[in-house]
């Protein structure tokens, strides 16, 4: 991008203000650090130059928004058309609670929904099986069958918003059950916008979701792409997801990495299952976490773009552009709040929130100050949700498209996570890709390392957590929490056993008999998941059938 | 004792955060315990009887998912109940300071909550165990 004599000339002045001034300034007023390091340990230098850059070439590096790299930014116009879609993760206790919660953040100016279940619907067992114990309504809605999933979205018009559902290995049943209440809310399936996660390694690697084994797993995965390839057009079958990876301590090079050899599976896949690539890519999207390194987090975003792009392009042999550009939600970091001076947390979520605008996502959840302590409460969820507001209306920097581009530091930091989350992915692809690196536990040693060298840094004082390990106070225990009623519990099983009682159990046994016999062909699954939530047959009924057939997975242990 | 500690570190019901447990785990290994992880997904029975059959000193507890207050007394329980009454059980998760107090009483020697460091964690079970 430099003409060489300009470089050189630049070289020479950057030699000469290292002696002159920089070795006589450090003699009298040391740095505060030898060395400095990103948030994910990466050397920083003391100063960026076009040295730095020589190496990019516009053109192929960096391109428009809208086209291929995508480096910055997958729209032509990214924030000036259309701001990004402000999406609180919410859920807790029962539909009816969390119907209440939708609507009031829908009210606040939310302008997309995003549904938390709880971990037995998440894990595919109903409220009345004993496992379920104590974890009812906890960290989500509990939703035992198509009933629930009713009264979630009354006076909901699911043709108008756009919904997220954080479901994994039941992903295909839950999506059966909002296709189902679309229907019967006069919303014909092609009018559906949304999102499920349905992203099964990352369970495997981090967040612990699982039911099934990777293979049979897979082909629930490649199913849904193909049914709502075909019926549910609008639909984002997939949220690949860092996310977790990060909150389970990995640095922001592993977070991309991981992820996108993630990806790289999920494309296999589908291709294996015969699926044209540019079939189902377009509806591939991700999910990234954001963290306090502000310059760090939206170098990676950047290079995590790129990479994808030409991922897409040179190893998949993608050809529409919408299959290679990485659209992506951002959450704010989850393990970056303090459960000490927890007011502190507004302020980290604000510069969380500037790094995911400032890389370019398209919908963001930024985190309550209260929730290293508990759920939030309505309070502490409507200043997060004001943080976004305050970024989006008052802070200009949704005004111009990727504004941080050509700084030398944020050019050559994003180079740099580009290259190094690339061989990581070169590595994993010797290991024979993602699911094998995930069974020898490849990866999950990887990020308990870096979670390790983190939590000793903070421990030593080399990393300063404010309030944590400098400028403690000694403070109250907070109060106000939310508290999730542990009648809960008892209201899901009477309900449960309404159902069954209420129910037309033979039509319930036909659907799910019909759908095991299937699962042990290759048929796609979809329509007949949809049967069998149509007749109300439960969750766990569900989840339970495909047991049978497929199994259950064994947690590889790694310490 | 002339042994080192022996550490049972768990994850009951169904929750899947495991990074706090597997730092913990592998600072008190560091500390020179001896360290047994039982993996996600463990009811208090299964707990129980891994204490019981590795003979742990410390039963040492990690929930995030909120269910801490029917998990946590009923390892304890559990254990009482195998005639275990020498081991020291402590907790760890997102857990509100209102449930503490009850989960102390319950038998659940201490808490530890986010932002705690595993020195003091170390330390604790050095000077607390019941078994000398």
């Amino acid at each position: 991008m430099f003409d060489d004599n300009k470089l050189n000339e630049l070289s020479k002045n950057f030699d000469s203000w290292n002696k002159n001034k920089v070795e006589k300034a450090i003699s009298r007023f040391p740095e505060r650090k030898e060395e400095f390091t990103t948030g994910s340990g990466d050397k920083v230098k003391r100063l960026y130059t076009p040295l730095d850059t020589a190496d990019i070439e516009y053109n192929e590096d960096l391109g428009f928004p809208g086209e291929y790299p995508y480096t910055r930014g997958v729209q032509p116009t990214m924030y000036r058309g259309r701001l990004w879609t402000m999406r609180q993760y919410a859920g807790f206790g029962n539909a009816e609670e969390s119907n209440a919660r939708y609507k009031y953040l829908l009210e606040q100016g939310q302008t997309g929904l995003s549904i938390a279940f709880d971990l037995p619907t998440q894990i595919g067992y109903d409220s009345d099986n004993p496992i379920s114990e104590g974890e009812v309504g906890k960290v989500g809605v509990a939703i035992d069958s198509l009933k629930d999933m009713e009264i979630l979205f009354d006076g909901i018009p699911l043709d108008k918003v756009s919904t997220s559902m954080t479901i994994n290995a039941p992903a295909s049943i839950l999506l059966a059950m909002y296709i189902a209440v679309a229907e019967k809310q006069g919303v014909t399936a092609d009018k559906l916008n949304g999102t499920i996660q349905n992203d099964i390694l990352k369970e495997y690697i981090a967040r612990g979701t699982y039911i099934y084994p990777p293979e049979p797993s897979m082909r629930l995965i490649t199913n849904i792409f193909e049914y709502c390839s075909k019926e549910v057009p609008k639909w984002n079958t997939i949220s690949i997801s860092g996310y977790h990876i990060r909150e389970a301590g990995s640095t922001a090079v592993q977070e991309v990495a991981f992820t996108l050899a993630d990806g790289i599976a999920y494309v296999d896949a589908a291709i294996d299952a015969g699926l044209d690539v540019d079939e189902f890519a377009p509806r591939l999207s991700f999910f990234f976490n954001s963290h306090n390194d502000l310059l760090e987090e939206v170098a990676k975003f950047r290079a995590a773009r790129r990479l994808w792009a030409k991922i897409m392009k040179d190893r998949f042999k993608a050809k529409d552009p919408k299959s290679m550009a990485l659209k992506f939600h951002t959450q704010t970091a989850g393990s970056t709040l303090t459960a000490q001076q927890p007011d502190n947390n507004i302020v980290r979520v604000a510069i969380q929130t500037l790094a995911a605008v400032l890389g370019g996502t398209q919908s963001l959840h930024t985190n309550s100050r209260d929730e290293a302590l508990a759920l939030p409460t309505e309070d502490s969820v409507r200043i997060a949700l004001r943080t976004q507001q305050i970024a989006a209306y008052e802070s200009g920097i949704s005004e111009t498209i990727d504004p941080l581009a050509g700084s030398y530091y944020i050019e050559s930091l994003t180079d740099r996570i580009e290259e190094e989350a690339s061989k990581y992915i070169e590595t994993i692809d010797n290991l024979g890709g993602a699911p094998k690196a995930i069974a020898n536990g490849y990866i999950q040693k990887e990020i308990q390392n870096a979670a390790y060298q983190h939590q000793m840094a903070v421990e030593n004082n080399e990393k300063v957590v404010v309030g944590v390990n400098k400028f403690v106070v000694e403070e109250e225990g907070k109060k106000d929490l939310l508290k999730v009623d542990p009648a809960v519990e008892a209201s899901q099983r009477e309900k449960l056993s309404k159902l069954r009682a209420e129910r037309d159990n033979e039509l319930v046994d036909n659907t799910l008999n019909t759908l095991k016999s299937k699962a042990a062909t290759d048929a796609n699954l979809m329509p007949y998941i949809i049967d069998a939530v149509m007749a109300y047959a439960t969750l766990g009924e569900i989840c339970d059938v495909l047991r049978e057939v497929f199994g259950e997975y064994e947690q590889t242990v790694i310490l | 004792m002339d042994r080192p500690i022996r550490v049972l570190v768990a994850k009951p019901g169904l929750d899947g955060h495991d990074r706090g447990a597997k730092v913990i785990a592998r600072a008190l290994r560091d500390a020179g315990m001896e360290v047994i992880y039982t993996g996600l997904r463990q009811t208090p029975e299964q707990i129980v009887a891994a204490a019981v059959q590795e003979d742990a000193d410390v039963v040492a507890l990690s929930v995030l998912s909120g269910a801490h207050n029917h998990l946590f007394p009923k390892v304890v329980n559990l254990l009482k109940d195998e005639g275990v009454d020498d081991c020291l059980v402590i907790g760890g998760g997102v857990i509100p300071e209102d449930d503490i107090q009850g989960l102390i009483e319950a038998g659940v020697e201490a808490i530890y909550t986010p932002g705690s460091s595993t020195k003091d964690i170390v330390g604790y079970i050095e000077t607390h165990l019941k078994r000398k």
